[in-house]
This record gives structure tokens, sequence and C-alpha cells, in this order.
């Protein structure tokens, strides 16, 4: 890859039959950057990734997605849990092997070389031995975990993961977080969407928080402001994250 | 014994029922996979349905069913899938208004047809031991069609079926391989309404795949344990057809039930008696 992968909003709008569910949102990733998007239910999440994946039509404002070039494949997408379809049988290698699906050409099937990249990319997220495990026998963190070997299949420069630690404990929130930071050393740009505010500052480099709107975008330290809890949780929210001592202003 | 089993043979409309019966058995649970797994039995019940106007067209006109089935069975597939996309409407009851309406269009063309003689019971329950030399030939055709399509989009709708989200930001256009599996639907059902007929091809769509499901792990399993299935049923639904002289299309979806009735009872077994093992060895333990 010769340039570096970035993402730039500017003014975007998208609505929902109607209903404006993100208003004039901007903001601006750089490369090497595991961001947190936090926000209550409703805040608009999922619609801000759906818009990035290019899934969701903007109503207006810029997404500029740069270094990608023209390969497909160069954003991956790992949904919520309810968009995927488990009544399929599916194996953790045949899962990484759809991350294989733009390589390899329609009358053949993979290749030697094809299966030492599903290999490699297992073994990074510590699950070779899983690999002929139905994505049903496996946990909530080691699902996410095959799903993001499938972003390293298809080389994803950008990987967006939606509530990537619904259902999952917070050992194996570790061990997703361990492999989304070594992938941002990569150059990478991880984006995860989650309710948790376990460890932001430990977890990741910036966090966005959004409630329709931008509330905050900047490193977790300095965009928590008693305000921007309170704009996004509530006054509930204030007193749990000062509890937690992860707002700004609590902190002082 | 043996008479019974290659006695029929001596006839040649039994030999080209016997190639028709295997095509069925084989191709409706090697589609019918991604059916269950999509959750699209209505679809593929309705579009059987469907294409009943283009049948008794194509009897009105002489010509055989196969010249207007197929263009007409893909046409209403895409179609069905088109007006739910542009009503707004949700998607079931755009398919039930349509398999309603065209169903009762072909009853109507059956009830006018004077000059014709069609049996509506083959039309809809299936008459394998009629099938002829064209319709064998056709059927052969339209197999090799479906068979390379299957092949040739098998990791796209893999991956459009497992996860459509992710398959579409990968890249993958998931609105044409949708197109494709519903024209391939059409197709295999065109095929499997001359055995199984209108009303009961389902049974050999979803049955046998649905009886791979809960024997096999993989989905390819899924696909090869329903068309060994597939084609055991429908050669035995063919030796009842010949020997009990019953209707091709009940029997074959009596023996794809009584499969499946096998498979799920075992299966349940299997389970309690995997769970008692468990508890035994964590009490020896």
């Amino acid at each position: 890859m010769n340039s570096e992968p970035g993402i730039a909003i500017r003014d975007v709008v998208v609505e929902h039959d109607g209903f404006q569910a993100l208003e004039d949102v901007t903001f601006a990733v750089p490369s090497g950057t595991l961001m947190g998007v936090l926000g209550p239910n409703g805040a608009g999440k999922s619609t801000l990734f759906d818009a990035i994946a290019g899934v969701h039509p903007i109503t207006s404002g810029q997404i500029t997605l740069s270094g990608m070039g023209q390969r497909r494949g160069a954003l991956a997408y790992v949904p919520q849990r309810d968009s995927i379809n488990w009544s399929f049988p599916a194996t953790a290698l045949d899962v990484v092997m759809m991350g294989l699906s733009g390589r390899v050409a329609w009358y053949r099937g993979p290749s030697k070389h094809d299966r030492e990249i599903a290999r490699s990319c297992l073994e990074r997220v510590r699950l070779w031995e899983r690999r002929g495990a139905l994505m049903t026998e496996l946990s909530g963190g080691q699902r996410q975990r095959v799903f993001i070997a499938r972003a390293l299949a298809q080389d994803a420069r950008i990987i967006l993961l939606d509530e990537a630690f619904s259902g999952v404990d917070v050992a194996a929130q570790e061990g997703i977080v361990r492999v989304l930071q070594s992938l941002r050393d990569e150059g990478r740009i991880v984006l995860l969407a989650t309710h948790d505010l376990t460890n932001l500052a430990e977890r990741f480099d910036q966090v966005l928080c959004i409630n329709r709107h931008v509330c905050a975008c900047g490193p977790p330290e300095e965009a928590f402001t008693p305000e921007v809890l309170e704009e996004l949780y509530g006054s509930h929210g204030v007193e749990f994250a000062q509890g937690n001592g992860l707002a700004a202003g609590g902190r002082q | 014994m043996i008479d019974y089993v290659f006695g029929p043979f001596q006839y040649s409309f039994m030999v080209r029922a016997l190639v028709v019966s295997v095509l069925v058995g084989v191709m409706c649970p090697v589609l019918g996979a991604y059916v269950i797994t999509r959750g699209r039995a209505f679809m593929g019940d309705a579009l059987a349905h469907s294409v009943l106007p283009a049948m008794v067209a194509a009897f009105l006109l002489g010509v055989s069913p196969f010249v207007a089935a197929v263009p007409a069975g893909v046409a209403i597939a895409l179609l069905m899938g088109s007006v739910a996309r542009r009503t707004g409407i949700s998607e079931d009851t755009s398919i039930g208004i349509l398999f309603a309406g065209l169903f009762a269009l072909g009853l109507v063309m059956l009830s006018k047809a004077t000059n014709v003689t069609v049996n509506i019971e083959d039309l809809l329950l299936g008459q394998v031991l009629g099938v002829s030399r064209t319709d064998v030939l056709v059927s052969l055709l339209l197999t090799g069609v479906v068979l390379a399509g299957l092949y040739a989009f098998h990791r796209q709708l893999v991956y459009t079926t497992f996860d459509p989200v992710g398959a579409a930001v990968s890249g993958i256009r998931t609105g044409i391989i949708e197109y494709v599996l519903l024209a391939l639907l059409a197709l295999v059902i065109v095929i499997g309404i001359q055995a199984a007929g209108i009303v009961l091809v389902m049974a050999m769509l979803i049955t046998p795949a649905a009886t791979g499901y809960l024997i096999a792990r993989r989905f390819v399993g899924v696909m090869l344990i329903g068309a060994l299935i597939g084609a055991v049923s429908a050669v035995s639904g063919l030796y009842l057809s010949f020997h009990a002289d019953l209707p091709s299309g009940p029997a074959m979806a009596l023996v794809a039930t009584a499969f499946f009735g096998v498979a799920a009872v075992g299966k349940r077994r299997w389970r309690s008696a995997r769970r008692e093992e468990g508890a035994t060895e964590e009490l020896a333990a």
C-alpha cells in the first residue's frame, strides 16, 4: 500500500424515513488510529458505520476514504451480532476464507497460498486450533476474533466493528483490544462502536462521542467532560463516569 | 425382488422417469440448502405455484411446459424480489399476493381450457412416468446450467447468506447474487415440478436439505447429504408410483418426510445420549 489510509467526514447528514439519524457530523481519523465510537442506544453509531461502509446513502455532506486504492475489500465491516445468519453452518476457517473471496477466481478453489493466508490470519488471533469449530460453538470474544481474522484476510486498511464488546466478558474484551492495537500499529484504522465505558483511556487512542451529532472527539482523557457525559447519558452517566475516574472534569 | 427393482426399466418411459427423478432428487436439495439457511421456503413454494399460468399456456399452445415455465419462473422470481423493494410492503406479503393471484389465474385458465386435455392432478401432484424425451433433455440441460451457476457463485452465495452486510461492504454485489439465486431457484423448481408437482415440489426442495442440515456439520455436507437423501426419496417415490399406482409427487414427499422424521428422532436421541455420557463422566471425575 503506497499511501496510508484516512477517513475524513464533513457535515454528514443521514436520514432514515424522514428522521435525521445523524446531523452535521464532522470528524477525521488519521492512519494508525484505534478509535472508540461511544453513545447511547439510537445515537446513530451503526448508521455512521453504514454510511462510512457505503451500505447506507448519506443525505448530504462528504465522506472521503483515502489511501484505499480501487481494491475491493480495503474496508471491512464486522456488523452487530443480530445481522449475522447464525443458522448457516460456518466454521471459523470458512468465515476467514470468506475474506479471500474477492481474490480467488470463480473457476478455481482456494490455492495453497490462500490457505496459508487464512492460517496466518487465524494464528494471529490465536484461533488456528479452533479452525474447525462452528461459529455457534465459539464464545462471543472468539467470534469477534474470527471476524477480525476475516478482515485481515481481505487485507482491510479500515476496519469497522459494531458493538464488538456486546456479550463479551472483560477478559475477552482485552484479548480483542490487544489484537486491534496490533493492527493499529501497522497503520490501519480501527473504529469500534461500544456502550462499554470500561478502561477507555487504556483501550483507545481517540474516542468519538455521538448522540446523533458529534458531542466530542479526541483522546479519551480530554473528550470526557461532565458536559459531554451528560449530553450522552444524562446525569447517571456523569455519576458513573466520575465514580470510575473517567470524566475529565471529575479528575481535576 | 430383482424383477421388482429392474423389471420396470424394460419400459423406456421408466428409464426417462428414472433420469428425471435422480436429477430432481439431487438438484432440489442442493439449492434447497440455500433456501433453508436463507429462510426462503415460502418464496420457493410461492414460485412453484406461480408458474401454473405459464404451464397452462404452454399446454394451450401445444408446446413443452418448459418453454413457458422456465422464462416465466425466472421472471416471477425477479418480480417477487423487486415488488417488495418498490412498494415498501413486507416481502412475504408481496410474495403472498403474487403467489395467490398467479395461481388463481392458472386455475381459471385451466377451467376454460376445454379444447386441450390437461390433467390437473398431474400438474399439481406430479407425474414423472409421463415425461417425454424432450423433457429429459431439457432437464439435463437446466441441471447443467444450475450446477454451473452454483459453482461459479458458490463463494458469493455463502458469504451473502452468512453475513449479508459484511459481504456487501467487501464489494460483493449482494442484489445481483440474490437475483442469481432466485433465477436458479426458478430453474430447479421447474425441473422439480415434473416429478413432484406444483404443490409438492417444496417437499423435494426443503425436506431432504433440512434432513441434511440435521446430520451434516458443514454447509457442503448439508448439500451432499441432502442430495443423497433427495435422490433416494425421488427414486423410491418412482417405484411406489409404478408399483402402487400412486401419483409420484406424494410418494416422493412421503419418503422424504420419513427420512426427516428418522433423522430428527435420531438426532434427539444422540444428543440426550451425549448429555448422559457427559454427566456420567462428570460423576466419575
